[in-house]
């Protein structure tokens, strides 16, 4: 158990390091890969938990599509860096003491819940999935909730290509099917010219 | 002798930290186990590739180092070794530095869950499938940050079409498991092997038959199509395509920082190779029952599957052209994408047709 | 709540599955409509609003004594869901026969836009029927990223996709608001079903250790709900996002989403929190008073008339608080039907209120014209009597002059707050909306007494003329026979 809990600890320390990096990096580019480290360390500690599925769908998700286009869009960008910065010592009391209270209230609700009660939860009985029950439930209890998920992300996709599909006039595109059908009827007009005669 | 090596973690560490140390111990002589072989193997896979090219090209490919050229990547790697690693100007040094480890990393961490035989693996996770696309999606990390990082327009364009296509595929990719996983029922990659096993033809002694890859052909097809495009090997190559971007992402890249991301493509296409061997061919399993095969070990099976499915990416890049970049997207989404969809709306009703031969 | 009262079938969401597929077909048949004025998409979009109220009028007759619910309690079909789906039904069909011509003139009227209203409606028909947090914020979510996206529809104005842009950022911080707010109340009761919420905050609100949860959870919704009503502080992407949007997307965003704007608060507040009515009705006081003093104040200010719409709503959205506010009196809630009863009116006659006002200014819009200033209205009686009459009922029902729809609304919500005992408040209110209605009474000033600056004959469809001569005159009926909508709307009320 104390093996655990010293795991849980290093990932909990990397974690948190890697979130306020993500806030603090000078380079934007450094702040995205920041945190894909700290999705990387939030999936090992969901994996600590046995929640296996969870952990791997926020590394393939995540990880291995969401931040690979963030970092494609951060790369393509030129920001400027210190503009970006000024507000944040200026704005950092507010947002300290803003966080601090929803810390504070979280830790409330859920400190007579949970730090009282033994931290340890029962073993999962053998042969246990949770890929399968998460399965189960979602296309079950939740699968309302699972088709209507479904419908944002086909209006998401509606909505992207609504606002940047733009047909250009230049293409060249070339159909090599129609190339193929291409008869010499069409391209040549032959034409029958009387002879010249001589002279 | 065995029983006091396994005590030994105990006696000096105490009950609480023993069973840790142990496990870690044995991890680690598992992996170096799995690691060495790996290694050995991406060495000789380049001398096949230029062995195998050369032969299609009329050639004799390398021939000087050793007996028949066989000591060619030992040499290789030891020039490699020696180069000096140049880091160009105004490159971001850590992350310049940090690309090529995560090249390789997801390249090796993958092996973890890869069964070589029945009972050998190293981790027998329940949801080894999807271990395997989580790892492989974040390959591409290497790229981007190698592309970024080395301050060069050429490395840049590199990770910037690498970005793109390596997303694209990795959803025909993500869609073509699908239907493995739905026909298998368990994300386990050696209950995928097993499941494989039943059937009308296995009863018959036609193992082959029963295997994957004839029910699923299109998806057969889709996966390792879009395993050549994950791995960035020609035809699908645009990324480094060096007629046009020199070498993509690798051009500032020299000695051991270019040997890994070197190494990581030639440990992503024997991965790609076992992985289709897993999923389409049956894994370990001899392709029909006789008493004489089953002498054979169950790990030469899946060794000489992967030899011949690894040497149809040779073939390929001896075969074809390169993709011009639209046609790769084109390929990927307009393509792959819907063919998975059908096929998966076709196995789907398949499982529950009274024709289901999955049962 | 027994389980098979909670399992239920399919068939109460007939009217959202439907909706679906026909949307889902439309999207894919109008790539075969090869005409520019997609004539075909257009009568389908309209054949799809058509069905979907027949099925809902279908699923009514199973919910009419009490609530049915489908997929584990995640839905819930009742009288007030039905009411207000087939208002957004009728909205929804409004706003696409009055914004076509404009469309068709900007090359805005294509399969993505019919496709996007009709998913935004299916938003609206989730929110108002959730029974579940998860529900409802996948309701709200689905109807604001069709709203987002509408707002940019015409990408090459840069004004719109600013609009869009800001919208999209302060709705996004209020989803995450409400998300923490839901969090909380979570948190406190262990359950995302708001009617089993509502069990368990009637045992927790007497616990004084874990009341304090409950409020702090019940802050972040109310954020959350404010901000999708429009009321100040939460406004402030209401009047950029009004004047940014084409007229025909500012139509939209203006009339049906307000029904599942007030949905949500009923399903959060009334169904879930009801037990917290002393803390949330108190916060309503402050949102009322400062939107209903903002909104009207502000609008006087206005040259743009979509500008001015846009605080008018703000204000509107104050009023019809206080019929939500001024359901529990000191702990009994026997006004409660009366009092939600006429917010709910309100909210229906708010709805063709804007419909018609954001009609005309479509109706005078033209290729190349778009109609959006005071100026603009300058002399329409003029160009047109009957059009400019019509505009004279919907300012004087904006306004709450009698006899118009606009007038007993606001009688009906005023009268709640005085039996509620909120007298100082219903005065207050009178006084704003004395205000109020200068500058709705300017507009008609201008109409008929001044020259008009523009001669343009007045085009628009015959289909468009039609309508919105029928949505002026329902809201001089409505406000000359106001009881029958009004027994709908309590009915509703009293069948939750």
């Amino acid at each position: 158990m104390i093996v655990e809990t010293a795991v849980f600890y290093l990932f909990a320390a990397v974690m948190l390091i890697a979130g306020l990096r993500v806030i603090t990096a000078r380079n934007p580019v450094h702040a995205a890969l920041f945190l894909v480290l700290a999705f990387f360390t939030a999936s090992a500690i969901w994996l600590l938990l046995e929640a296996e599925f969870l952990a791997i769908a926020l590394v393939l998700v995540y990880v291995g599509a969401v931040m690979v286009l963030f970092l494609f869009v951060v790369m393509m960008l030129d920001i400027n860096l210190e503009r970006l910065r000024e507000g944040f010592w200026r704005n950092l009391p507010l947002a300290l003491v803003v966080g601090a209270i929803m810390a504070a209230e979280i830790v409330a609700v859920i400190a007579e819940r949970y730090f009282e009660v033994a931290s340890q939860a029962p073993p999962l009985p053998a042969g246990y999935s949770n890929t399968r029950a998460l399965g189960m439930l979602l296309y079950t209890d939740y699968a309302y909730a699972f088709e209507i998920a479904a419908v944002i992300l086909l209006v998401a996709i509606v909505a992207a290509i609504a606002l940047t599909l733009r047909r250009r006039k230049d293409t060249k595109y070339q159909s090599p099917a129609q190339q193929v059908r291409v008869r010499p009827a069409e391209r040549v007009r032959l034409v029958s010219m009387p002879a010249e005669k001589d002279r | 002798m065995l029983e006091w090596i396994v005590t030994r973690p105990d006696a000096w560490f105490g009950p609480t930290w023993g069973p840790a140390v142990y496990a870690f111990v044995a991890a680690l002589v598992f992996i170096v186990a799995i690691m060495i072989p790996l290694f050995v193997a991406v060495a000789y896979l380049t001398l096949w590739e230029r062995k195998l090219i050369g032969w299609m090209q009329i050639r004799i490919g390398p021939n000087r180092v050793g007996p028949l050229g066989l000591l060619q990547p030992i040499a290789d790697g030891v020039k490699l070794l020696f180069k000096e690693l140049i880091l160009p100007t105004n490159a971001d040094k850590q992350l310049y530095l940090l690309a090529p480890v995560l090249a390789i990393t997801p390249a090796l961490a993958a092996w973890a869950v890869i069964p070589f035989a029945p009972q050998v693996v190293l981790a027998n996770i329940n949801a080894g499938l999807l271990y395997v696309m989580a790892l492989t999606s974040t390959g591409v990390y290497a790229v981007i940050v190698a592309g970024w990082a080395s301050n060069s327009k050429y490395a840049f364009l590199g990770a910037m079409r690498s970005a793109a296509q390596m997303v694209s595929y990795e959803i025909a990719m993500g869609f073509a498991l699908v239907v493995v996983l739905m026909v298998s029922g368990s994300l386990n990659l050696s209950d995928i092997v097993n499941a494989q096993a039943h059937g009308r033809f296995a009863a018959m002694g036609l193992n082959f038959l029963s295997w994957n890859w004839l029910p699923l052909a299109p998806i057969l097809v889709v996966y390792f199509v879009s395993g050549v495009a994950e791995t960035n090997r020609s035809p699908f190559d645009v990324v480094e395509g060096e007629s046009e971007i020199v070498a993509g992402h690798m051009v500032e890249y020299s000695g051991m920082a270019f040997a890994m991301f070197f190494l990581a493509e030639y440990m992503n296409m024997i991965l790609i190779s076992t992985l289709t061997a897993v999923m389409f061919f049956g894994g370990w399993q001899a392709p029909i029952d006789a008493p004489l095969l089953e002498r054979v070990p169950a790990f030469a099976w899946l060794l000489a599957k992967v030899f011949v499915i690894s040497s149809m990416f040779l073939w390929f890049r001896a075969t074809f052209p390169r993709y011009r970049y639209d046609q790769v997207m084109r390929l990927g989404w307009k393509v792959f994408i819907p063919v998975t969809l059908v096929w998966l709306a076709v196995v789907g009703i398949w499982m529950r047709s009274p024709w289901s031969i999955w049962s | 709540m027994t389980d098979s009262m909670l399992s239920g079938s399919f068939a109460p969401v007939l009217p959202e599955i439907f909706l679906l597929a026909a949307a889902c077909v439309l999207l894919i048949a109008d790539l075969f409509v090869k005409s520019e004025r997609r004539t075909a998409s257009y009568v389908l979009a309209q054949l799809i609003l058509l069905g979907c109220a027949l099925l809902t009028a279908l699923v009514s007759t199973y919910s009419l004594r009490r609530p049915v619910y489908a997929f584990g309690g995640l839905f819930v079909g009742d009288q007030m869901a039905n009411l207000l789906k087939l208002m957004a039904y009728l909205a929804t069909a409004m706003a696409l026969a009055y914004s076509r011509e404009y469309l068709l003139d900007r090359k805005l009227l294509k399969g993505e836009f019919l496709a996007l209203l009709l998913f935004a409606l299916l938003g609206i028909m989730v929110l108002v029927s959730a029974n579940s947090f998860i529900t409802l914020y996948l309701g709200l979510e689905l109807l604001s990223l069709c709203l987002y996206a509408l707002v940019a529809l015409n990408r090459d104005s840069a004004a719109s996709t600013e609009a869009a842009m800001k919208y999209f950022v302060l709705g996004a911080l209020a989803s995450g608001l409400l998300l923490y707010g839901m969090s909380m109340i979570y948190g406190a009761t262990g359950t995302l079903t708001i009617s089993e919420v509502a069990q368990h905050v009637a045992k927790l609100s007497g616990n004084a250790a874990q009341r304090p949860f409950l409020v702090f959870g019940l802050v972040f919704l109310m954020a959350g709900i404010a901000f999708k009503l429009g009321l100040v502080p939460f406004h402030m992407w209401i009047p950029d996002v009004y004047q940014g949007a084409p007229t025909a997307v500012t139509l939209v965003i203006g009339s049906a989403p307000k029904l599942a704007a007030f949905a949500m608060a009923m399903r959060l507040l009334v169904n879930g929190l009801l037990e917290l009515a002393v803390d949330w009705q108190q916060m309503l006081v402050i949102l009322a008073v400062l939107s209903m003093a903002l909104g009207n104040l502000a609008a006087i200010a206005q040259v743009n008339l979509k500008r001015m719409l846009a605080y008018s709503t703000i204000a509107h959205m104050g009023f019809m608080l206080l019929g939500l506010l001024s359901g529990v009196v000191g702990g009994n809630w026997r006004n409660a039907a009366d009092a939600y009863a006429a917010a709910m009116y309100y909210t229906i006659v708010y709805v063709l209120m804007a419909l018609g006002a954001f009609g005309v200014l479509l109706l005078l819009s033209r290729a190349g014209f778009e109609c959006e200033t005071l100026e603009d209205m300058k002399g329409l009686n003029r160009r047109s009597p009957w059009y400019a009459f019509v505009m004279l009922v919907l300012m004087f029902s904006l306004a709450g002059i009698p006899p118009t729809a606009g007038f007993y609304a606001k009688l009906a919500v005023l009268s709640a707050a005085v039996s509620a005992g909120q007298v100082w408040l219903a005065v207050l209110a009178v006084i704003l909306a004395l205000v109020g209605a200068f500058y709705y009474l300017r507009v008609v000033k201008l109409m008929y007494f001044d020259e008009p600056a523009d001669t343009t004959p007045i085009a628009g469809s015959g289909e468009m003329r039609l309508v919105l001569s029928a949505n002026g005159l329902a809201l001089l009926v409505l406000g000359i026979v106001p009881q029958p909508l009004m027994a709908l709307c309590f009915a509703a009320i009293k069948a939750l």
